[in-house]
């Protein structure tokens, strides 16, 4: 759009309404004109500050395994997840909104993993992207395989498939910044593994066997595997 | 990066630069290698038709206490002290150079650890050595000072089975935390026992950067497990003087998803095929799949159509062009921070390969499109359709690997960061038991495809891509012209197919529903992947589901190999290493 060739009609005439005439109308736009010719817009300030979060998250920089290569592809050419204002990815935590978990746990990266998000800023929230982080999927049966990724960290939205389409990945991003517009998130499901200090584990054989090998300072993480799901 | 940067470089010259890398060795100066050693390497037992393996039973003689017949190589059991006499000797006398793989496994009555022993100069010339060792305490010599890629091979055996090996540099586990309890392959293992895992706070560079004599100024880095340039989940632990490496250590096991117990406990027939897709997961699943998919079949027997073998080898070359993409993309990524252009480049035409192959197969990534002696269905409907796209795809390629050389070979910045940086000797690269375009980099004429055929491919015209740079720079200019390599295979494959008279398609040879393969055969097959060979060892005990299913990773083999090339270099230097080893943890971790 330039300046020298007036746009139609309704939009000039918002634009005169509320700005005066002879502004550039390059400060105009599609959405503003559609809230009308009047200068202000009453909301909720939360809604405000929800509408805005969904419309602008910063993705974590984050790969683990076969669904980080949809994953890159969705961030990629032709699908380009950052039309949707979510396509920015951040190689730091701590400045990451959103994480995406793109690929199967296993018991050496669920503490990192755990510290990732525990680096990461609230409000924050988490797409899981394949079967691998909603049960273990087709490696559920693995005797170092975490069991889904709600047995780390809350989950707010699962995508399923093995791997899923970028399209599908797209369609949980969009579902995510729906419900972040709406305030919604969800409530933890399970009880997760934690990351807590070895000393404060219970006594028990293991923790004995282990006395001489682990401070008791060090973080570590306790798998139950037999009450996995 | 020994280059003084030569910013006034005119446009002339860097065209004729760029032309020069495109077509042969670049002009710019390379650190000379040192002259080979004159091979010392004996051919004994070889004859005209095949090997003999008596001579090489009387080569090692007092040492060998037991014959086996393994389907792809007769075996010897030697006694667990004489390993490294033994490998030695068939190394240095017979020609035996390259260490492919060692299995290990726990039977009733015993252990055992199988090398696999290859040739760097003809890959069918293979011989196992088994060793045994007592079940009640399993340890026996270990083969490192022989060949430098049996370490880890031994390390991932005494974490996953729990063998020991004496006089081991470094037995520590590899791929399960250091705290881990048990040894999860062996007979015994119970799953369901908690485990605990640590998470070791990050050692303090500035704590540790003790000013003595003794002591060097030097500070401790981690990079990874999270980090961009590491293509996963790699930790690279990593001790800098200045900033040079003075140590270097890649720490995996972030990814190790149980793949061999999957298959140990899936059936040959229909279960194992969708988890080769997810060892090398960067579109090279035909490829991987191809991997079981021979070893079964020559394991059960099994005659593959001809036909099948024509789509086989297309389909593989497409997932080659795939993963080759993806690796220069990235390379690009890691070594001048490139998101906008080459990656984005590389992605655009993965886009148009995954999109034939989802035609092909139902599946963009995850193609499970391979089956015991054969294909799952024939070319999609349209035939015309189908195959104009694959032209097209085919004639659009030449200038897009020009933009590419212009892009990434062609640009100075990059040969300042990648001609002579990451260098890995022949002889190195032999001793880690790389393969793939990192061997080819180095200038080691090996690829399974010509040396061991299989499928379709010695009917075809094409070339194996060497470069004798040995640096980071051949590495990436080898997966550029394999790409070239890999579409004149297209064509043809395109051609036949075209021709191929309409009642002769069979895609799939007359399997049995159950396959149950005679009690007590073994088998080690390889096939050329996308980053190397890629092994299978296979023991069957007579059910429908394998005892043993061991993977050969390329990529396992080919990281070993870092810290030779970063050993004195510079982190960024590493960095282009580590990215042009292209490494997959799926198939690293396994």
């Amino acid at each position: 759009m330039s300046s020298d060739q007036p746009t139609p009609g309704d939009a000039q005439s918002t634009q005169e309404a509320r700005i005066g005439s002879g502004a550039d109308d390059r400060f105009n736009s599609k959405l503003r004109e559609a809230f009308g010719s009047t200068p202000f817009i009453l909301t909720k300030f939360d809604k405000f500050m929800n509408w805005v979060r969904g419309s602008s998250m910063f993705m974590l920089q984050f790969g683990i395994a076969c669904c980080s290569i949809e994953m890159i592809h969705t961030y990629a050419i032709k699908h380009d997840l950052d039309r949707f204002g979510a396509g920015v990815p951040r190689a730091s935590p701590r400045q990451a909104d959103v994480i995406i978990i793109p690929g199967t746990i296993v018991s050496k990266f669920a503490p990192r993993m755990k510290r990732v998000y525990d680096q990461m800023p609230e409000p924050k929230f988490v797409v899981s992207m394949g079967s691998c982080t909603i049960s273990g999927g087709p490696f559920q049966e693995g005797y170092n395989v975490i069991k889904g990724a709600e047995e780390v960290i809350p989950v707010d939205i699962h995508v399923p498939g093995c791997p899923p389409r970028p399209e599908a990945l797209i369609y949980g991003v969009a579902k995510l910044q729906e419900r972040i517009a709406n305030g919604e998130s969800s409530p933890v499901t399970v009880k997760p593994y934690e990351l807590e200090q070895f000393g404060d584990l219970e006594q028990d054989e293991l923790v004995d066997k282990l006395a001489s090998e682990i401070d008791e300072e060090d973080l570590v993480m306790r798998y139950n595997w037999a009450d996995a799901p | 990066m020994h280059h003084e940067f030569r910013w006034t470089l005119s446009l002339a010259i860097a065209r004729s630069l760029r032309l020069s890398t495109a077509h042969s060795p670049p002009e710019v100066s390379r650190m000379s290698l040192e002259e080979p050693e004159p091979s010392t390497h004996g051919d004994v037992g070889v004859t005209e038709d095949g090997l003999d393996y008596a001579a090489l039973e009387a080569l090692i003689g007092d040492s060998v206490i037991g014959r086996e017949s393994h389907v792809n190589a007769d075996g010897f059991v030697v006694r667990p002290d004489d390993v490294q006499a033994v490998l030695g000797t068939l190394k240095s006398e017979a020609g035996f150079d390259f260490c492919s793989c060692v299995t290990a496994q726990e039977y009733q009555d015993r252990y055992e650890s199988i090398y696999h022993l290859k040739k760097y100069d003809d890959p069918t010339q293979e011989v196992s050595i088994v060793v045994p060792s007592p079940r009640d305490d399993p340890h026996n010599q270990t083969a490192t000072p022989v060949h430098q890629t049996a370490a880890w091979h031994e390390r991932e055996a005494y974490d996953l089975v729990g063998i020991e090996y004496d006089e081991h540099p470094d037995l520590r586990r590899i791929l399960l935390p250091e705290t881990w309890q048990g040894h999860p392959l062996s007979r015994d293992y119970n799953q369901d026992k908690p485990q605990i895992v640590t998470l070791r706070e990050h050692a303090n560079p500035l704590q540790e950067d003790a000013r003595s004599a003794s002591d060097p100024d030097t500070m401790f880095v981690n990079i990874g497990p999270h980090h961009p340039a590491t293509h996963g989940v790699l930790h690279v632990k990593t001790t800098l003087d200045g900033e040079q490496i003075a140590d270097i250590e890649p720490d995996i096991g972030y990814l190790h998803r149980c793949e061999e117990q999957m298959c140990q406990q899936s059936t040959y027939r229909h279960q194992i095929m969708p988890y080769p897709d997810r060892w090398d997961y960067v579109s090279a699943g035909i490829l991987n799949e191809w991997a079981y998919a021979r070893a079964a079949e020559d394991l059960a027997d099994i005659e593959v159509p001809e036909y099948a073998q024509v789509i086989r080898t297309m389909s593989a070359e497409l997932c080659r062009i795939a993963a080759h993409a993806l690796a220069m993309g990235t390379f690009a990524l890691d070594v001048f921070g490139d998101f906008t252009a080459v990656f984005q480049y590389a992605f655009r035409d993965r886009e148009v390969v995954q999109n034939i192959l989802e035609d092909l197969t139902g599946q963009r990534l995850m193609f499970n499109y391979m089956r015991l002696g054969g294909v799952a269905w024939d070319l999609p409907e349209p035939r015309e359709e189908f195959f104009e796209k694959v032209r097209d795809f085919l004639d659009e390629l030449p200038h897009k690997l020009e933009e590419y050389h212009d892009l990434v070979t062609g640009n100075e910045i990059f040969q300042m960061r990648c001609v002579d940086t990451g260098v890995l000797s022949p002889e190195k690269a032999k001793e880690y038991g790389c393969t793939g375009p990192v061997a080819r980099g180095s200038g080691v004429d090996y690829d399974l495809r010509r040396d061991d055929p299989y499928g379709y491919y010695d009917e075809l015209d094409w070339s194996v891509i060497t470069e004798d740079g040995c640096d980071n720079f051949s590495r990436v200019l080898v997966r550029l012209r394999e790409i070239e390599e890999s579409a004149r295979i297209i064509e043809q494959c395109t051609d036949l197919l075209e021709e191929w008279p309409e009642d002769d398609r069979e895609i799939q040879a007359n399997v049995p529903r159950t396959l149950r393969p005679d009690p007590d055969k073994e088998i080690y097959r390889a096939v050329e992947g996308a980053k190397g060979e890629l092994g299978i060892y296979i023991r069957s005990d007579g059910t429908d589901k394998p005892a043993r299913f061991k993977i050969r990773s390329p990529c396992f083999s080919n990281l070993h190999s870092l810290a030779e090339m970063s050993q004195g270099e510079y982190v960024p230097d590493m960095i282009a290493s580590l990215g042009s080893l292209d490494i997959v943890l799926g198939e690293v971790d396994r």
